[in-house]
């Protein structure tokens, strides 16, 4: 399915690696470390609204070196492994790369990616709670939701050019903008964000919802229905749709679960104000229309 | 097996009058296998003095174990003296250190950079070989295995058990037990917490049938809410871990370097107080400070 090359892969992973993060998170983690008694978690709570910062702690974590009986899928629970001194001098360390440029040469405007992660994460994990009791752990449907589109930021920084093309195809052809990358990329967003949480050994439940989330086809689980189904949610609601704006013909992705009415969904999973409001604080940006 | 204390001081070396008793050198302990193998846990000052008593029977063959590499742990390692005679071999083991990306190689050579130090590591004659560890995976030294346990401090701590024909033995380096970052009242109290306790119930896993624990206890239960976080453990809190393993005895170790040796025994006089403490009651551990020249036989 990966039109990447062996070689290609490997550039992005390692240009992953020097990936700044977002402005507000490296902006708290410098305001929140310059105090020796800040609280552990206010650093969790800035490192795990930051999808490039989350990246990186899960991929420490769960390297081969720990050798963790199971993979780690929270930021919390990291802290609990590492130490939060070992956590706050690697988000430090991340801190000093630098920040993410608002825009990029794709003209893809990456704080409101970050809102549109943001929002399907805390609304899949709700989703989860409400539709999915017991059967997926809510937070691993966060995290679902806020890496679901890593393979986006990384497009936009490394395969710029590309990237814009998809852009641009998905707008003048009305199609989804995972549509418009396999056409200018050859690959879409998800085996690409897949391909680097498998290289840094991430849990599989999360490497195939990271893949699957656009693929009609893919075996599915509880998580995959409320990340699926969350950002459907987040598009239609127009809080940020992150080069994908909702459509009317589109289906609820898991009408087993959640019905057939989309507003119907939103009446029973109630306001989704808190959630959209921290988002739009952290993300730094205002509503989409 | 015989285990003997070289430095039980924290942090910093504390010598003079008020610490003639229990010593001021920072952290080393001695382990014997029943081979007569030597295991030395931890390289503060107190490694200097264990370097000494070698030099009387050459070669030496040490495995140093390093909990973490803080100073007061590290910092005896330059004068371990048989670093410098030809024909000793010196294997010195610890962690990856996640911030530097760096295994345990680099010990020494941060420590002796010129400024700093007026000897090279390539000057020292001893055959010097690194070994870093992987949790949880035991290594062999003579008829000893040594298994390195993640424990909780600011850096990569291990905690060493030390197993031989049927004895055990378990220093945990620095250690504070997990707690949790959350208040009751947080949303992400309870889900943390049960992180935690999967922790420590992990690590006391590790520890089942344990004869020995000897653990970072520098503060009192009532010092500690103004050093949450600083990476150190409690008398009291180890006192009840000691009595939930189920072990023989407990050694409280890395003594805080401002206190006394008259203040040491009154707190752990208190504490043993407070945890209605009774010597040789029915499956009590015996419970002692741990000092300078101190021997024990497993």
């Amino acid at each position: 399915m990966s039109a990447l090359t062996p070689e290609l892969e490997r550039k992005l992973g390692v240009a992953v690696e020097r990936m700044p993060a977002f402005p507000r998170s490296v902006q708290k983690i410098l305001e929140l470390t310059r105090n020796i008694n800040c609280l552990p978690k206010d650093l969790v709570g800035v490192v795990e609204k930051d999808p490039v910062m989350t990246m990186k702690i899960l991929k420490v974590i769960n390297s081969a070196y720990y050798g963790l009986p199971q993979k780690i899928t929270s930021v919390g629970q990291s802290v609990v492994y590492l130490g939060i001194n070992t956590i706050k001098n690697l988000a430090l360390g991340f801190a000093a790369v630098g920040i993410l440029p608002r825009m990029n040469a794709a003209g893809f405007d990456i704080q409101r990616y970050l809102l549109h992660s943001l929002v399907v994460a805390g609304t899949a994990r709700q989703l989860a709670t409400q539709f999915a009791k017991g059967e997926v752990d809510p937070g691993d449907c966060y995290i679902a939701g806020l890496l679901h589109d890593f393979g986006k930021v990384v497009f936009a920084q490394f395969l710029a050019v590309e990237f814009r093309n998809a852009l641009v195809h998905s707008v003048e052809h009305a199609v989804p903008l995972h549509e418009g990358e396999k056409i200018a990329i050859g690959v879409d967003h998800g085996p690409v964000g897949a391909m680097l949480a498998k290289r840094w050994a991430f849990p599989e439940h999360l490497i195939d919802c990271i893949r699957d989330h656009h693929n009609p086809d893919a075996e599915p689980s509880a998580m995959m229905d409320c990340l699926r189904v969350a950002d459907q949610v987040v598009r239609y609601r127009e809080v940020g749709d992150s080069g994908n704006p909702w459509r009317e013909t589109e289906a609820i992705a898991a009408p087993a679960r959640f019905g057939e009415d989309m507003e119907a969904l939103l009446a029973q999973l109630g306001t989704l104000d808190k959630i959209i409001d921290d988002a739009m604080m952290f993300a730094q940006v205002g509503h989409e229309k | 097996m015989k285990v003997r204390f070289w430095g039980v001081r924290g942090s910093i070396p504390s010598p003079g009058p008020h610490t003639m008793r229990y010593g001021g050198n920072t952290t080393c302990i001695e382990v014997r296998s029943d081979d007569n193998s030597l295991i030395v846990l931890d390289a503060g000052s107190g490694i200097f003095p264990l370097a000494q008593q070698l030099l009387k029977q050459l070669p030496v063959q040490a495995n140093v174990f390093i909990t973490h590499t803080h100073w007061d742990h590290i910092q005896g390692l330059p004068f371990f003296t048989p670093l410098y005679i030809p024909g000793n071999s010196v294997r010195i083991h610890g962690g990856f250190d996640i911030i530097s990306g760096r295994g345990i190689d680099q010990i020494m050579e941060v420590q002796l950079q010129y400024s700093y130090f007026p000897v090279r590591e390539a000057e020292m004659r001893a055959g010097i070989e690194y070994v870093t560890l992987n949790i949880g995976e035991p290594v062999s030294v003579g008829d000893a295995t040594v298994t390195p346990l993640m424990l909780n401090h600011p850096v990569v701590n291990f905690g060493y058990r030390v197993d031989c024909n049927g004895k055990s033995v378990f220093f945990t380096g620095d250690h504070e037990p997990w707690g949790n970052i959350y208040a009751p009242e947080d949303e992400g109290y309870a889900e943390y917490q049960q992180m935690v306790d999967m922790q420590q119930g992990q690590l006391d896993r590790a520890l089942a049938g344990l004869d020995v624990l000897i653990a970072d206890s520098s503060y009192t239960a009532a010092e500690y809410p103004a050093k949450v976080g600083w990476g150190h453990g409690t008398l009291e809190g180890h006192i009840a871990w000691a009595r939930r393993l189920g072990v023989k005895k407990l050694v409280c170790t890395h003594h805080e370097p401002t206190r006394s040796d008259d203040e040491l025994e009154q707190v752990f006089a208190a504490a043993l107080a407070s945890s209605g403490y009774v010597p040789g009651g029915a499956g009590e551990p015996e419970i002692m400070l741990s000092r300078e020249g101190l021997e024990l036989v497993l």
